[in-house]
C-alpha cells in the first residue's frame, strides 16, 4: 500500500486536505482535543482529578465548524487509497456480511516500558495482532505504540466515521494526574494500578474498534496495528487556552442550537434518544456505587493485613507452644487472605467498573451520533429554506433583468443538488444509525455476558482458595490443646 | 466459650486448702453448662435478658429475667464478699460493658466486637459465658447471690453494695503511683505481670483490629446491596428482544451482587459469633488478670510498709505494728497462693477459649465458602449454557 506514505507525512501547509494532522484546526482537526500533550506543556496542570467520562465524540461533531452548506461527503478524507468501502453502496454490501470471518482477530495490549526519563518520558506499550483475515499482511503481528498514538489512531476514525453515523468506540481518558506520577519516577502501587488500567483499556479500545465490520478495514488502524513505525501524532502541539476557549464556546452554541426541536417523523430515534438518556444516567449512578465497593473491599484488604500483623505479635509472645503456632499460622492464612481480597476488588473494578465506564463513553457516541443526526437534518432545512427564497426571488427576477434571471437559475440548480444531496446523507444517516444500534445492542449484549461470566468465575475462584486455605489451617487450630 | 471442660479441669479451690476456714459453703443447684441467655426482650429503651439453666437434680430448669443492673448487682456482690480467704488473688470473670439501645457513640465504642453484630446474640452470649464462669469458678459460684440471681423469680435486689473492692487499697494505690513500678518478692509473679502487659495490650489490640475487619465486611455488604437495588432500576419492560435480552444481564448482575451481599454478611456473623467473641473475651479477661495483679501488687505494697513501720516503730508501739504486720503477711501470702492457683487456671482458660474460638472460626468459614462456591458455579455453568461457537441468542 504504497500510497499510504502520504498519509503519514505531516504536510501542515495543504489548504484542500482534509487531514486531522493538518495545521490549523480545521472540522477535521478538532479532534486535536482528543490528543493527549504528553510533554511538559500540559494545558490541563490545573487539572487535580480525571477527566470525567464524557465522551469527546460529541464535541468532535458538535465543534464542527464551517458553512453549513458543506456536504458530508466530502468529510471522508479522499486520498484514501480503497475509497470505495467507504461510498455508501458498499456499505450495503457489507450488511450481511456478519461472517464469522470478521471476528477471527485477537488483539493484545501489554509490556508497558516506561522510555525516557523525567518529563519527556513516556509509556511505551506493546501490541500483538493476531489473525487469519486476508485482510492483515501477516498472521501475527507485533508493534510498539504509545498512548498519543493511540488517540491519534482515534481521532482519525472519528473524524472519517462519525460524521457519517457509525459508532466510533472511544479512546480511553487521558490522566494527567496519573500520567505524571508515572513520569516522575514514583513506582507504587497506585502508579502501577495506573498503567495496568490504562493497558486494559486500551486493549478493549483495540478489541472493539477491530470488531466494528466498517472501522476493521481502515487503512489507518491496519497501519496502526502492523506497521513498527509510526510518524508521530502532529496534532498533540499545544492548544493556546484561547483555541480551547472558542472550541469550547462553539459547543457551546452548538448544543443551544440543539434544543430547538426536530420535527421527528420516525418515532425510533425519539424512543431510541430517550432510552439511551435514561440508561446513560443508570449507568452513571451504578459506576458511583460500583466504585463504592471497590473503595471498601481494598479498605478489607488492608484491615485483614492489620489483623494478621496483630495475630503474628500475639503469636510471637504466646507462651503456650501449639497456641503461639497455630497464631502464626493464623498470620499468615490472613496475609493470603489479604490477597485474595485485593484480587477481588481488581475483578470488580476491571470487570465490571470498567464495563460501565466504557459503556458511559460508548452512549456518549451514540449521543454523538444521534446528534450529527439533528444537524444535517438542520443542514437540510436550511437549504430548502434557501432554495424556496432563491425561487421567490427568480420569480421576481423573471419580468426585468435576463442576465441575473440566468445566475439565479444556476444558483437554484446548485442548491437543488445540494437539496438532493442532503436528502440523501440524511436518509442515509439515518439508515446507519439504525444498523450500528442494532450491531451495538448486539455486542452490548456480548459483552456483558461475557463479564458475568468472567465475574462468576473470580468469585468461584475466591471461595474456593478460602476454603483450601481454611481446610489446612483447620488442624492447627484443633491442635491446640 | 468457656465449657464444662474448663470446670472440671481446675483443681477445686476447696475453702479447707485455703489457711483458715473450714466452712462449707452451699452449692449450686443448677449445672454451670446449662446456663443460658436465651434472649434480650427490649422494651423500649430497657433491654431484659432471659437466663435458662438446668437443675442439677434434673427435675427442670429455672427461667428468670434479668436487666443488666442485675448483673452488675452480682458483680459488685461477689467483688465485696466477706470471709473468702485471699479473695484479692481471684481473677473475677469479666462483665461486658453496659449494653442499651440506641446507645451513645462511646458506649457502643466500649462494647466493640459485642455490638458488632446484628443483633444482641453476640452479646447474649458474653453474658452467658460470664455466668458460666462465675458459676464454674469453686469459690465464686457457691455465693448465695449467684443461687438467687440464677434462680429467683423476683429479680435480686437492688441494694446498693457498701465498699468496693479498691477503698481499702486506696492508700496503696497511692502509694503504688508514687513509687512507680514497685518490684515483686516472687519471680514467678514478676514473670506473670510482664507478660500480662504484654498480652494485655495485644489482646487488645488484636480484638481492636479484627472488629475493623468485620465493620469492614458491614459496608461491603452495604455496598453490595445498594448496587443490586440499583441495577433492578436498570430493567425495563421488554420492548423489543434485544432490550430484553440486556435486561436479562442486568438482572443476572443484580441477583450475583445479592448474593455476593448475603456471602459477606454471613461472613462478618461467623467472625463476629466465634472468633471475634473470643478475642473479646480474651481481652478482658487479660485485663481482669491485670486487676488482680494490680490487687497483689497493691498487698505487697501495704505489706512492706506495715513491715517499715513495724521496724522504725517506737517500743511503746512496736507489738501493735508487728501484729499489724503480721496479719498484713497472712493476707498476703492468703492473696498469693490463690493468685497463683488463679493464674494457672486462668491460662488453661485462655488457651481452650481461643483454641475453640479458632476452630469454630475455621469450621463456619469452610462451611460459608463452599456454601457460596457451589451457588455459583451453579449460577455460571446455568449463565455460560450448552457451549455454542456463535454469539448467544435471548
Amino acid at each position: 500500500m504504497a500510497e499510504q506514505t502520504d498519509n503519514r507525512e505531516p504536510e501542515p501547509g495543504r489548504g484542500e486536505e482534509l487531514s486531522p494532522e493538518a495545521e490549523p484546526l480545521n472540522s477535521n482537526g478538532q479532534n486535536s482535543l482528543l490528543e493527549e500533550e504528553e510533554e511538559g506543556e500540559d494545558l490541563f496542570t490545573e487539572a487535580t482529578e480525571e477527566v470525567s467520562l464524557d465522551s469527546p465524540e460529541r464535541d468532535v461533531l458538535l465543534s464542527d465548524g464551517p458553512s453549513p452548506l458543506t456536504p458530508p461527503a466530502s468529510l471522508i478524507s479522499p486520498h484514501l487509497p480503497h475509497n470505495h468501502l467507504y461510498t455508501h453502496s458498499s456499505f450495503d454490501e457489507m450488511e450481511g456480511e456478519d461472517t464469522p470471518d470478521l471476528l477471527d482477530i485477537s488483539i493484545l495490549v501489554s509490556d508497558p516500558e516506561k522510555v525516557g526519563e523525567g518529563m519527556n518520558a513516556y509509556m511505551a506499550y506493546k501490541v500483538t495482532t493476531q489473525t487469519s483475515l486476508p485482510l492483515f499482511k501477516t498472521p501475527q503481528a507485533t508493534v510498539r505504540r504509545r498512548f498519543s498514538d493511540f488517540l491519534g489512531l482515534h481521532g482519525k476514525l472519528a473524524s472519517r466515521y462519525l460524521h457519517v453515523g457509525y459508532l466510533v468506540p472511544p479512546a480511553p481518558e487521558k490522566s494527567i494526574v496519573g500520567m505524571t506520577k508515572v513520569k516522575v519516577g514514583k513506582d507504587d502501587s497506585s502508579s502501577n494500578e495506573f498503567v495496568e488500567k490504562r493497558r486494559a483499556a486500551l486493549e478493549r479500545y483495540l478489541m472493539r474498534t477491530a470488531k466494528h465490520p466498517v472501522l476493521l478495514k481502515d487503512p489507518d488502524l491496519l497501519t496502526f496495528l502492523e506497521c513498527s513505525e509510526l510518524p508521530r501524532a502532529l496534532s498533540t502541539q499545544a492548544l493556546s487556552g484561547a483555541g480551547i476557549l472558542r472550541m469550547v464556546n462553539k459547543a457551546a452554541d452548538a448544543v443551544n442550537k440543539m434544543t430547538i426541536k426536530m420535527t421527528e417523523s420516525d418515532t425510533w430515534f425519539e424512543e431510541k434518544q430517550q432510552k439511551f438518556e435514561n440508561l446513560d444516567i443508570q449507568l452513571r449512578k451504578l459506576h458511583c456505587s460500583l466504585e463504592s465497593l471497590v473503595c471498601h473491599r481494598k479498605e478489607l484488604s488492608v484491615n485483614t493485613a492489620l489483623f494478621a500483623k496483630s495475630a503474628a505479635m500475639l503469636g510471637n509472645s504466646e507462651d503456650h507452644t501449639a497456641l503461639s503456632r497455630a497464631l502464626s499460622q493464623l498470620a499468615e492464612v490472613e496475609e493470603k487472605v489479604e490477597q485474595l481480597h485485593q484480587d477481588q476488588a481488581s475483578a470488580d473494578f476491571y470487570l465490571l467498573a470498567e464495563l460501565l465506564a466504557d459503556y458511559i463513553r460508548l452512549i456518549g457516541s451514540v449521543k454523538g451520533v444521534f446528534d450529527q443526526r439533528v444537524r444535517l437534518w438542520q443542514r437540510l432545512q436550511d437549504s430548502l429554506l434557501l432554495l424556496q427564497k432563491k425561487r421567490d426571488a427568480e420569480a421576481k427576477l423573471h419580468a426585468n433583468k435576463p442576465e441575473k434571471l440566468q445566475q439565479a437559475r444556476d444558483d437554484i440548480r446548485e442548491l437543488e443538488g445540494k437539496v438532493q444531496q442532503g436528502e440523501r446523507d440524511f436518509e442515509q444517516i439515518s439508515k446507519t444509525i439504525r444498523k450500528e444500534l442494532v450491531r451495538f445492542e448486539k455486542e452490548r449484549v456480548t459483552d456483558f455476558k461475557e463479564v458475568i461470566i468472567k465475574y462468576l468465575e473470580s468469585l468461584v475462584q475466591t471461595q474456593q482458595q478460602l476454603i483450601k486455605y481454611w481446610e489446612a489451617f483447620l488442624p492447627e487450630a484443633k491442635a491446640i490443646s | 466459650m468457656m465449657e464444662e471442660e474448663e470446670a472440671e479441669e481446675s483443681p477445686p479451690l476447696s475453702p479447707s486448702v485455703i489457711k483458715g476456714t473450714e466452712e462449707e459453703t452451699p452449692l449450686l443447684s443448677v449445672s454451670p453448662s446449662t446456663i443460658r441467655v436465651t434472649e434480650a426482650a427490649q422494651d423500649g429503651e430497657l433491654l431484659t435478658f432471659i437466663i435458662v439453666s438446668q437443675k442439677l437434680s434434673g427435675t427442670g430448669e429455672y427461667h428468670v429475667d434479668r436487666t443488666y443492673e442485675d448483673f452488675d448487682w452480682l458483680q459488685q456482690h461477689l467483688f465485696s464478699l466477706e470471709d473468702v480467704p485471699g479473695i484479692q488473688g481471684i481473677i473475677f470473670p469479666p462483665l461486658p460493658a453496659r449494653a442499651q439501645q440506641n446507645a451513645p457513640v462511646k458506649l457502643v465504642r466500649q462494647l466493640g466486637l459485642l455490638a458488632a453484630g446484628e443483633n444482641w446474640t453476640p452479646y447474649c452470649r458474653a453474658l452467658e459465658a460470664y455466668l458460666q464462669q462465675v458459676a464454674g469458678h469453686s469459690l465464686l459460684g457457691r455465693t448465695q447471690h449467684l443461687e438467687t440471681f440464677l434462680t429467683s423469680p423476683e429479680p435480686p435486689g437492688r441494694q446498693k453494695v457498701k465498699k468496693g473492692l479498691f477503698n481499702r487499697l486506696s492508700q496503696a494505690v497511692e502509694g503504688i503511683r508514687k513509687d512507680g513500678h514497685t518490684k515483686d518478692v516472687d519471680d514467678f509473679f514478676r514473670t506473670e505481670r510482664e507478660h500480662n502487659l504484654t498480652l494485655t495490650g495485644l489482646s487488645k489490640t488484636a480484638a481492636e483490629r479484627f472488629l475493623e475487619v468485620v465493620q469492614t465486611e458491614r459496608k461491603i455488604a452495604v455496598a453490595c446491596g445498594h448496587f443490586a437495588a440499583s441495577l433492578q432500576l436498570c430493567v425495563e419492560a421488554a420492548d423489543d428482544p434485544g432490550q430484553d435480552t440486556f435486561s436479562k444481564m442486568c438482572v443476572k448482575i443484580s441477583e450475583i451482587m445479592e448474593s455476593m451481599k448475603k456471602n459477606v454478611q454471613k461472613v462478618a456473623e461467623n467472625d463476629v459469633t466465634t472468633l471475634g467473641l473470643g478475642l473479646d473475651l480474651n481481652s478482658r479477661y487479660q485485663e481482669a488478670e491485670k486487676e488482680m495483679l494490680f490487687r497483689r501488687t497493691c498487698q505487697l505494697v501495704e505489706l512492706e510498709t506495715a513491715s517499715r513501720n513495724a521496724e522504725r516503730a517506737k517500743p511503746l508501739k512496736k507489738a501493735a505494728m508487728d501484729e499489724i504486720k503480721k496479719a498484713a503477711e497472712k493476707d498476703f501470702d492468703q492473696v498469693s497462693v490463690v493468685a497463683k492457683q488463679e493464674v494457672a487456671r486462668f491460662q488453661r482458660a485462655r488457651v481452650a477459649v481461643l483454641r475453640q474460638a479458632l476452630v469454630r472460626w475455621c469450621e463456619l468459614q469452610i462451611l460459608t465458602a463452599t456454601g457460596s462456591a457451589e451457588q455459583w458455579n451453579q449460577q455460571l455453568l446455568a449463565f455460560r449454557g450448552p457451549a455454542r461457537s456463535q454469539e448467544p441468542s435471548s
